[in-house]
């Protein structure tokens, strides 16, 4: 146990957490764009696995990592549109589609990266690139603060101003409020001119946009190359850090920091202790349920609060008027 | 009428505002909502559309704010021809309209309602918070309109919610604006300030349409009103130069008066025994107000009124839907309060719900599953693992043949029946659990003449065997034919109940069923028939 604790309090593992929240905090930005709009974009996971593959195969092919991150992103966009495609225009359940795109992300990335390097597992034959760690002038030269802060992916720091964009896109600009307009009520929207379908459609290629870039991170920043489900349930944990963080793109974040510091606990306790490996990569996801069992508690009781209060009022109320 | 004041020159053709004229609208099922409707509206009066439910003043409004198409007929507005396509297009002409259920978005901030797609920016990306708010301060100041721009909409109360309703229009440039039944959700202070608010506007030159069957309401603040009746256009007339009597008369009345054969009531003890109701819904309104009545063995009693006066609170009661704040109901001396839905059945009620795709049936399952579905758990129908299918077939054969239920096989789904079909589903499994009490709410509503003919006559079967049946309808031919004796509701009251219905006329009805008249309470209390 001893070692447990003296692994986490060295600079590292200040460093792994940030590492392993970008990914998951990429999600649930995703995640949270597409609900505040009321287009619930499950998948996500599958996004990822096609923009992480597409980030290696373009900039293998181009030598170029500006080119793989793009294609990341086209293909991000383009998976998020398909989906309303799907939903708003065919009329499926967007649910359905949703998990349409996460199989095909599962089995179809295999297909694509055979056809693209011969290889079934991983993407060895191809030499792609990365995008680039940043060193932050000044801070690097703190001590301890510098190597936790320092020296990451430029997806990393996105990641975190990617917080701010979306929190200023819901909250300060006319798209944002019409968005949380439509994900309310689509009618209230509908009757002053707001087209739905477009907002909607907006929506889900932003949402389709910041998957892409978890997924390009995850093989240009967090290993380089790919290798097959290497999302491993990001996508999903994306969605459940949406949901902890009440939808909100602050409270979002400070979810996904609680899974990528069980994600780090998970990688530092392995050679720690004698635990089977299995069991210890299965903490983060014991973490997802267990927050989700107190956070769903909490609201309850939340709930309930406010009931009883209004039951309240409502007597107060009913003996004043009689 | 409005032509000959025309031809008086009392007023000039471009003095109306809007100017509807053979509008007739088909509805795609056949329903032909508006017969050959005039609806003509001058500028800068209060203009009641008034009618009964299901009279066409909606679907009328709907054709002027462009949310349906008309079938035919001609739309002017300000002396221009026009054809309303869209909401769009009449918000563009003027045309604001307050519907009955809020078009607001609860979290958002009332300032962000008002401007919602056309926000005030700054920097040309961002909202400008601070104008929005202004625009609302200046609006709401404006046309006296209070409200506060910086609350959520969740939390204010349901006369503000109206008020930025209203302003959305106003700030639209809306000078037609379209009010429907905007005060059956306030409270009577509410309803005064309202008022208030709509005559300020009018001084200052709106035009406002208001729609409602409230008749002292009307005669309070409109100017001329015009009244639809089944569909059809029954004319238009200045408020303080028609009496309400003559108001109820023209809403109120049957084209076609269809008779039901029955013989005489013979009603015995009473079964159902509903004492001092007293029922709050959840935005505080007391919609049911002391209702105390008994229903007999061996009698339909009918519960009329127009909707929306405590009727279907007091059914949603009655089969446990919600729970009455004060009161008592019993059945054979048991309280019901309390009872699950298995208890009430087992105690012998049976129901037929309003709403029977969501109540009556399950849609996506088999005619022979709904039909044994409150009965599935009896003996014959399943053994201790299986279901026994012969027994299951035998019944449902039989009970579609019973009910001459029309279908392909006792395996199609309920779905594809017709209305008529799917209702008598309802009623076969309904009625042949050899009931006590039957509970009908609507149960003819939008049925064809052949099915809602064979539900009458068993309900009327039925209760000559000897079970009691309370019938609740808006439709007035149903409850006076059908029903042997029969209270009216009004503001969650009885205001009137009658032991006779065969000597009853249709103007007399109407006139309690629009508030006019109310017997002496101790004439209501009969109802309870505890001499």
């Amino acid at each position: 146990m001893q070692n447990v604790l003296n692994a986490m309090m060295t600079p590292s593992f200040g460093y792994a957490i940030l590492r392993m929240t970008t990914p998951i905090l990429f999600a649930t930005l995703a995640a949270v764009i597409a609900s505040k709009a009321g287009v619930s974009n499950i998948g996500i996971e599958g996004i990822m696995m096609f923009s992480a593959l597409a980030g290696v195969i373009f900039s293998g092919m181009t030598k170029s990592w500006v080119v793989g991150l793009l294609s990341a992103l086209v293909v991000g966009v383009f998976l998020g549109l398909m989906i309303g495609f799907f939903a708003l225009k065919l009329n499926t359940d967007i649910v359905l589609a949703g998990i349409a795109v996460n199989t095909l992300g599962g089995g179809g990335t295999i297909f694509f990266l055979f056809l693209a390097s011969g290889d079934r597992g991983a993407s060895n034959s191809i030499t792609s690139e990365i995008v680039p760690k940043i060193n932050i002038p000044l801070i690097k030269d703190i001590p301890i603060l510098g190597e936790v802060l320092s020296g990451h992916s430029g997806l990393t720091y996105f990641a975190f101003v990617c917080v701010i964009l979306v929190y200023v896109l819901l909250y300060k600009t006319p798209l944002g409020l019409k968005m949380r307009a439509v994900g309310e009520n689509r009618d209230a929207a509908d009757s002053v001119g707001v087209s739905v379908n477009k907002i909607s459609y907006i929506a889900l290629a932003l949402s389709g946009l910041l998957a892409g870039l978890a997924g390009a991170f995850m093989s240009m920043g967090y290993m380089k190359g790919f290798t097959v489900n290497m999302a491993a349930g990001r996508g999903f944990i994306g969605l459940a850090a949406q949901a902890m963080g009440q939808g909100e793109p602050i409270g979002g974040m400070l979810a996904s920091l609680l899974f990528g510091f069980a994600n780090a606990i998970a990688i530092n306790l392995q050679g720690a202790i004698s635990l089977s490996p299995q069991i210890i990569q299965s903490f983060p996801y014991i973490l997802v349920i267990v927050s989700l069992v107190f956070y769903s508690l909490s609201t309850r009781n939340r709930l309930k609060r406010i009931k009883r209060a209004a039951i309240e009022s409502d007597k107060t109320e009913a003996k004043d008027n009689s | 009428m409005v032509n000959s004041d025309i031809i008086d020159g009392k007023i000039n053709e471009n003095d109306y505002a809007v100017k509807m004229s053979g509008i007739t609208k088909v509805y795609p099922n056949g329903i032909a909502a508006n017969k050959d409707v005039d609806f003509f509206v001058r500028k800068g009066e209060i203009h009641a559309l008034m009618g009964e439910n299901g009279a066409g003043k909606s679907t009328l409004v709907k054709i002027l704010f462009g949310i349906e198409q008309p079938t035919s007929g001609k739309i002017e507005i300000n002396g221009e021809e026009i054809s309303i396509t869209s909401p769009q297009v009449a918000i563009g002409k003027g045309i604001g309209m307050v519907h009955q259920h809020f078009m607001l978005v609860p979290s958002l901030t009332v300032a962000e309602n008002v401007v919602l797609g056309i926000e005030p920016r700054k920097a040309k990306t961002f909202i400008d918070y601070k104008e929005a708010v202004k625009l609302t301060e200046e609006i709401s100041k404006k046309y006296n309109l209070h409200v506060d721009p910086y609350a959520k909409v969740m939390d204010i109360p349901v006369g503000m919610k109206q008020k930025v309703e209203i302003l959305k229009a106003l700030i639209r440039g809306a000078n037609i604006l379209i009010l429907d039944e905007p005060t059956a959700v306030l409270t009577t202070q509410e309803t005064e300030e309202l008022f208030k608010e709509l005559k300020a506007l009018k001084e200052i030159g709106f035009t406002i349409i208001f729609i409602s069957h409230k008749l002292n309401e009307i005669k309070e603040i409109t100017d001329r009103l015009t009244i639809l009746r089944n569909g059809r256009y029954m004319g238009v007339y200045n408020t303080d130069e028609v009496s309400k009597q003559d108001i109820s008369r023209l809403m109120v009345g049957r084209d076609v008066i269809l008779s039901v054969e029955k013989d005489k009531a013979a009603p015995k003890e009473p079964i159902l025994k509903i004492e001092n109701l007293r029922f709050r819904n959840q935005w505080g309104k007391e919609v049911l107000r002391g209702v105390s009545l008994n229903v007999r063995r061996g009698e339909i009693l009918g519960i009329a009124g127009v909707e929306g006066n405590g009727q279907r609170e007091l059914v949603d009661i009655l089969f446990n839907i919600d729970k009455p704040n004060s009161g008592d109901i019993r059945l054979n001396d048991k309280s019901l309060i309390n009872c699950s839905e298995s208890e009430l059945r087992e105690l012998g009620i049976s129901y037929i719900p309003e709403d029977r795709m969501t109540y009556g049936v399950a849609d996506s399952a088999t005619i022979e599953e709904n039909l044994i579905s409150d009965r599935i758990y009896e003996k014959r129908f399943s053994g201790k693992l299986m279901l026994n299918s012969a027994e299951i077939a035998k019944e449902s054969e039989k009970l579609i043949e019973d009910y001459q239920i029309l279908c392909r096989s006792r395996k199609q789904q309920v779905r594809m029946l017709s209305g008529g079909n799917i209702q008598k589903v309802v009623v076969a499994r309904e009625f042949s659990s050899n009931p006590d009490l039957i509970i009908a709410d609507q149960p003819t509503r939008g049925i064809d003449v052949g099915a809602t003919e064979f539900i009458r006559k068993k309900l009327v079967s039925l209760s000559r065997e000897g079970a009691a049946v309370l019938l609740v309808s808006a439709d007035l031919n149903e409850v006076m034919e059908l029903s042997d004796s029969l209270v009216v509701f009004y503001e969650g009251q009885i205001v009137a109940y009658f032991e006779d219905t065969s000597t009853l006329t249709d103007i007399e009805m109407g006139e309690y069923m629009l508030g006019l008249k109310r017997q002496t309470d101790e004439e209501i209390r009969k109802v309870t028939h505890i001499d």
